[in-house]
């Protein structure tokens, strides 16, 4: 497949990975490693919608308790670490069983209930775990707790470095992606989808959705709790504000506004949302008065809006219709 | 185990969950009629409470600001439905999430610009800021008394509205059946926007009522909307009566572990440990409790007839 042959979608996905592969060389040029920060995080949390996307868009799940996972990731880092524990051997396993098998549990009940019920069971699951940790002192409770080192891998790969934790995060992503890909293209990621098309027509083929659909369940938390390890090292700081159910919300918009259902979509999406977030308040101190600024979550939450009622299909759905128009140009133009 | 404690803290509890049933009662008719998940519920009750707070001080009379806030806070829901809520109606329930969560942001920011980051005190007129002690060493302040009384009337008022005119029997048929009562000729946006209003008005009565022992501050609904969502589900999507129930039994459960779960666990463990596990248990409780009562049934507890 030639460049060309990309369309407007390939290309700008294309160009989105290699800027982020080219982040920290970036940062080292322009001797700015505020870009590295923000790179980082728009890596790890692009992971964390790429595997909420997998039970969102492929399976019609819609939790309001990802955010969940990322806590309990962040503090499988924050816990042994407090305790000087700090092998990322230990603490990446404990991560992903740890998440595994809350999405077990309460994935177990939740997928019980549908429509409402779930998105509202899926958000009460998380809070009852933001509430846990803020009433445990030990760990610091409200005020969350310090991570003084980060994850080791025994020499192997330093996360103190934060290039090397930068590219740790990014190849994760790329693993990530690869391995949705997979899962969605599968036997079973159709079964996944075909329930959420049409889940009685799933279950008199003979399919036993509510075992597949928890399944994809535990998949995207423990690859969301893994996430969350990441996070956890990278702000060497674990609250259970990480975890707040507005967290869910933002982790959701960012999939709807990258584009449900797609693979790319969710990285895309988690790169808007990062630059809103952090250029709309020195944007709006630009452009309004100096101390405008303060108030960007007032955009912020307008152009969400927006971009519900209008924005059909999130910035993928935007480029395919580019596309769209480009082959029938195209296509005029060889009349 | 003292008696005066227990009924000081029941009391809590009932008025918690008469604040609960007013925030719960216009968001299940909500989602009932339109089936439309309203996040920014809880910023209706900051929009009150704020509203209250500056009429309370225009007018230097409580009871005058909560007379003049309460029709601002109608009009305000029928802005707010006629702007963004109405082009909602049809969209999936993802949407609705969404685009409400962007309303909370977006009604927290314009709170923040018109009060001011800090929150407004609302003075209570004496006769209300006094306590009475019914029973000897039995002090209850008479302000929770006339929340509990105001919101039991307002739940009376609400089961005649539903139960015996007109329009609740059409708010009844539209959380039963939706299309239908739309094929028999009843204009279904008319009556939603009417439900929204109502909504409006009793989470906004319940930010005003709560105003004067927490202050009007931003982001207050953020924390209570999620537990109206617990109330609405466990008592079932689209039923006042599971509602009033369920708010009554979340309130009182939450008041009530938060007060004596630790003297309970102190019966079959240490000391110590019923001190470390008793808070976060109890914060959990309510989550516990609809976790357990989904997992048994899953459309609540009174879940409305015909769906």
């Amino acid at each position: 497949m030639s460049l060309s042959n990309l369309g407007i979608r390939g290309s700008v996905i294309v160009l989105v990975m290699i800027l982020l592969a080219l982040v920290p060389v970036l940062a080292a040029v322009t001797d700015n490693a505020f870009y590295l920060d923000v790179a980082t995080r728009l890596v790890i949390l692009a992971m964390a919608a790429v595997s909420l996307n997998l039970i969102l868009g492929n399976g019609g799940m819609i939790s309001l308790g990802h955010a969940a996972f990322i806590g309990i990731g962040a503090y499988s880092v924050g816990i042994p670490a407090y305790y000087d524990m700090y092998n990322g051997f230990i603490q990446i396993p404990l991560a992903i069983a740890a998440s595994a098998l809350f999405a077990l549990i309460t994935g177990a009940i939740c997928l019980r209930t549908k429509g409402v019920n779930f998105i509202m069971i899926t958000m009460a699951f998380a809070q009852m775990l933001f509430f846990a940790f803020v009433s445990i002192e030990e760990y610091g409770g409200d005020d969350g707790l310090v991570i003084n080192v980060r994850s080791e891998f025994g020499g192997l790969i330093d996360l103190e470095d934060n290039v090397s934790l930068y590219y740790l995060s990014f190849v994760s992503l790329l693993a990530v992606l690869y391995l949705v890909h997979r899962i969605v293209n599968s036997r079973f990621g159709m079964v996944i989808g075909g329930a959420k098309g049409n889940e009685r027509r799933m279950q008199s083929l003979g399919f036993n959705t509510y075992r597949y659909q928890l399944t994809a369940y535990v998949i995207a938390g423990a690859i969301c709790g893994y996430a969350g390890t990441l996070l956890g090292s990278f702000t060497n700081f674990i609250s259970p504000e990480m975890l707040d159910w507005s967290r869910s919300g933002e982790l959701l918009f960012m999939v709807v506004l990258g584009g449900t259902g797609t693979l790319f979509g969710p990285v895309l999406g988690a790169a808007a949302f990062l630059l809103l977030e952090e250029y709309l308040s020195p944007l709006q101190d630009y452009l309004l008065f100096d101390g405008a600024g303060i108030y960007w979550q007032f955009s912020f939450g307008i152009i969400l809006i927006l971009v519900v009622l209008f924005g059909k299909g999130g910035i993928v759905g935007f480029l395919d219709r580019l596309d769209e128009k480009r082959q029938r140009r195209k296509a005029k133009g060889h009349d | 185990m003292n008696l005066t404690l227990l009924i000081v803290q029941l009391l809590n509890g009932l008025q918690l969950g008469i604040l609960l049933f007013l925030l719960a009662s216009g968001l299940t008719l909500i989602f009932g009629i339109m089936n439309f998940v309203n996040l920014a519920h809880g910023s209706l009750y900051m929009v009150g409470a704020f509203l209250c707070a500056t009429f309370t001080q225009l007018t230097d009379s409580f009871i005058l600001g909560v007379l003049l806030a309460l029709p601002a806070t109608a009009i305000f829901g029928l802005l707010l439905d006629r702007i963004v809520v109405r082009y909602l109606y049809q969209r999936d329930h993802l949407d609705h999430v969404l685009a409400t969560f962007g309303l909370i942001l977006v009604l927290n920011t314009a709170a923040h610009m018109i009060w001011g980051p800090d929150g407004i005190v609302v003075p209570l007129p004496g006769w209300l800021d006094t306590r009475v002690e019914p029973l000897a060493g039995v002090v209850i302040p008479v302000y929770r008394l006339a929340i509990i009384a105001v919101g039991m009337a307002v739940a009376a008022g609400l089961y005649l509205l539903i139960t015996k005119t007109r329009i609740g029997m059409r708010i009844r048929a539209g959380a039963s059946n939706r299309d239908m009562i739309g094929a028999l000729g009843v204009d279904i946006n008319l009556l939603f926007t009417f439900v929204f209003a109502l909504g409006a008005v009793l989470a906004g009565l319940a930010g005003m009522m709560v105003a004067p022992i927490t202050e009007a501050s931003i982001g207050m609904g953020n924390s209570i909307i999620i537990v109206t969502l617990v109330v609405i589900v466990i008592g079932g999507i689209g039923s006042i009566k599971g509602a009033f129930i369920a708010a009554i039994i979340v309130g009182l459960i939450d008041t009530m572990g938060r007060s004596y779960l630790d003297v309970l666990f102190e019966q079959f463990m240490s000391i110590q440990n019923a001190e470390t596990s008793a808070p976060a248990i109890s914060a959990m409780l309510i989550y516990i409790l609809m976790a357990a009562v989904l997992a048994v049934r899953p459309q609540g507890l009174f879940p409305p007839k015909g769906r």
